[in-house]
């Protein structure tokens, strides 16, 4: 019942563009505020540096909006706009992950 | 891909990062989490390939390969030590990348659906003005404190008056424009929030000195969270909405531990103009009170006799590279007998964490390695505190001198150790510009010198 009613509300949403789409997007904003607040106290300070470097490879998940600017066929300024994101993002995702994994391969227990 | 379809394989990666960020909750984990993690960004950037609005695929191919090449060389190639200012260059391209997007979006809205050129939505004008803000504050900001952290520039706050006033002409312009952008979508306007806030993300962190550097890396980590959550409602995204949100609480939970570590205020820190960075203040209040100095030798008889030793690392020990001598020291004690463990204060070093990274790139196993609150209570048990390149973070004058620029901070209790040695260059005082009485005290023995030097030559003494 709740399921059907969520959609519903969904619907509404994506069906009158603006008001209601952008306090649907408020509403995920702020759940994940809420989502992130508590996993990130679970982090253990030892690896806060990694935490560091973890969330700048995934704040690189901005790709996907330059991905959609360099996707057209036709050659205009946004495209190349697009096209410089996505290199600055792969730095971030591949630096970002790469550096994440060296770091916390690191991490031994006493043998 | 039908767009539900799209939108459940966004949610996927969503809760990919959330579990990425999950598994760092011990060492165990965190392995598989950032493996989960990477899973979550294919997903995201598959999906996206295989939506309708992206038809051409050489020049992303072309930048995927290039940034990824660019990317991996340097995670793989960069030294531990200058971890910091690696991460706050990769902040910068964030913050980049989020302006290029937003500009995209200024000139092809029916890529994202929302408007066309002239006719873009009000409420997309305005989230795509505060994400490029944001994105350009993030960008200049970072290359600051980067360039501050590399040592390009200096660790002293750069100071002039009427520099809040500036800030705050130049914030509320930002402001005033993004309203007339919103309203007029003018081209020129667009540019000049841009302009406006790459100058704003200098002003920002210049003043900023270097003793702040922890809390500056991870404001600006929570800043590129949200510069990409701009983004994410510019473009009605939800999963740049849930990234952006996960890094934006992250980093301002990191800047509060840090602020903490410092008892520092948030707002204090921004203001700047705190601790010099050079070691200026040294010698003058200094006088001509004398301390005990101690060779090597005397250091490695006091430690082989212990029962305790605890290694307390600051950020000396990084500039260094002492780690791996100090693992190789506390190996010769262990093989002693002596019990030996790790102090870390949460400011140690120059970003959140960073001690524990060198030490486990030493090969000291992370359960040796205490963090204050865990360990704070076993100084008084412990025969020797060896203090690496630390100094602020184990001053008494936090504790009982109300007029001292540090009062208030939390510190390790080094001096409640039967002895302390201090590994020193000289008799510089550290960051914050403040001299350490505990120099003076009768159980502490000062070792002056390199911190890798030194250690080696205990090294050496022990065997």
């Amino acid at each position: 019942m709740k399921m059907e009613k969520i959609a519903g509300v969904m619907e509404t949403a994506n069906a009158s563009h603006g008001g209601d789409e952008l306090m649907l997007m408020v509403t995920v904003f702020v759940l994940a505020i809420f989502v992130g607040y508590y996993v990130v106290w679970n982090v253990t300070p030892a690896l806060h540096s990694p935490l560091m470097s973890v969330t700048n490879a995934i704040s690189s998940v901005i790709i996907v909006g330059a991905l959609i600017a360099s996707g057209p066929l036709e050659i205009h300024l946004s495209k190349i706009m697009g096209f410089f994101a996505v290199i600055l993002a792969s730095i971030n995702i591949f630096g970002g992950f790469f550096v994440s994994q060296r770091m916390l391969q690191m991490y031994k227990k006493k043998s | 891909m039908s767009e539900n379809l799209t939108a459940l394989a966004y949610l996927i990666a969503a809760i990919c990062f959330i579990s990425a960020l999950r598994g760092l909750s011990s060492p165990e984990t965190a392995r598989k989490g950032n493996l989960i993690g990477i899973a979550g960004m294919v997903i995201a950037i598959a999906t996206t390939l295989a939506s309708p609005n992206v038809l051409s695929y050489s020049w992303i191919a072309a930048g995927i390969l290039i940034g990824g090449a660019i990317g991996t060389v340097i995670a793989l190639k960069i030294q531990m030590t200058a971890l910091p200012q690696l991460v706050a260059a990769f902040h910068s391209l964030v913050g980049l990348a989020a302006v290029f997007v937003a500009s995209a979006a200024l000139f092809a809205p029916e890529a994202y659906g929302i408007g066309t050129v002239g006719n873009i939505k009000t409420v997309s004008l305005v989230e795509m003005s505060i994400g490029t803000a944001i994105g350009a504050i993030t960008f200049t900001g970072s290359i600051i404190a980067f360039a501050k952290l590399q040592g390009i520039l200096s660790g002293t706050p750069l100071v002039f008056t009427g520099q809040h006033f500036l800030n705050a002409i130049i914030g509320l312009s930002t402001i005033a424009l993004v309203v007339w952008f919103s309203t007029s979508e003018a081209y020129w306007a667009y540019w000049m929030i841009v302009a406006l806030a790459l100058v704003l993300g200098f002003l920002i962190i210049l003043p900023i000195g270097g003793a702040d550097m922890p809390v500056v890396v991870s404001m600006l980590n929570s800043y590129s969270g949200w510069a990409a959550c701009g983004i994410g409602f510019t473009l009605g995204n939800t999963l740049l909405i849930i990234t952006g949100a996960l890094v934006g609480s992250s980093g301002a939970i990191l800047s509060y531990i840090m602020c903490k570590g410092m008892n520092r205020s948030f707002i204090s820190v921004i203001l700047g103009g705190f601790g010099g960075g050079e070691e200026v203040n040294a010698a003058q209040t200094t006088g001509d009170r004398t301390v005990r100095r101690g060779s090597a030798e005397d250091a490695a008889f006091i430690m082989k006799n212990a029962g305790k030793v605890i290694i307390v690392p600051g950020y000396g020990m990084a500039v260094a590279q002492a780690q791996h001598s100090v693992r190789e020291m506390a190996d010769s004690l262990k093989a002693a007998g002596v019990d030996v463990a790790y102090a870390i204060h949460p400011v140690a070093g120059r970003m959140p964490g960073h001690m524990n990274v060198l030490l486990a790139e030493a090969n000291v196993p992370y359960d040796e390695v205490f963090e204050l609150e865990e360990i704070n209570h076993e100084f008084t048990t412990a025969d020797v505190a060896y203090v690496i390149g630390a100094n602020d973070v184990t001053n008494p004058a936090a504790k009982n001198d109300a007029a001292s620029p540090i009062f208030g901070m939390p510190i390790l209790d080094v001096e409640k150790a039967q002895t302390v040695l201090f590994v020193k260059r000289s008799m510089g005082a550290g960051y914050a510009g403040v001299d350490n009485e505990l120099f003076f005290r009768d159980n502490t023995m000062m070792l002056f010198g390199d911190a890798k030097k030194m250690t080696e030559e205990i090294i050496q003494s022990l065997d």
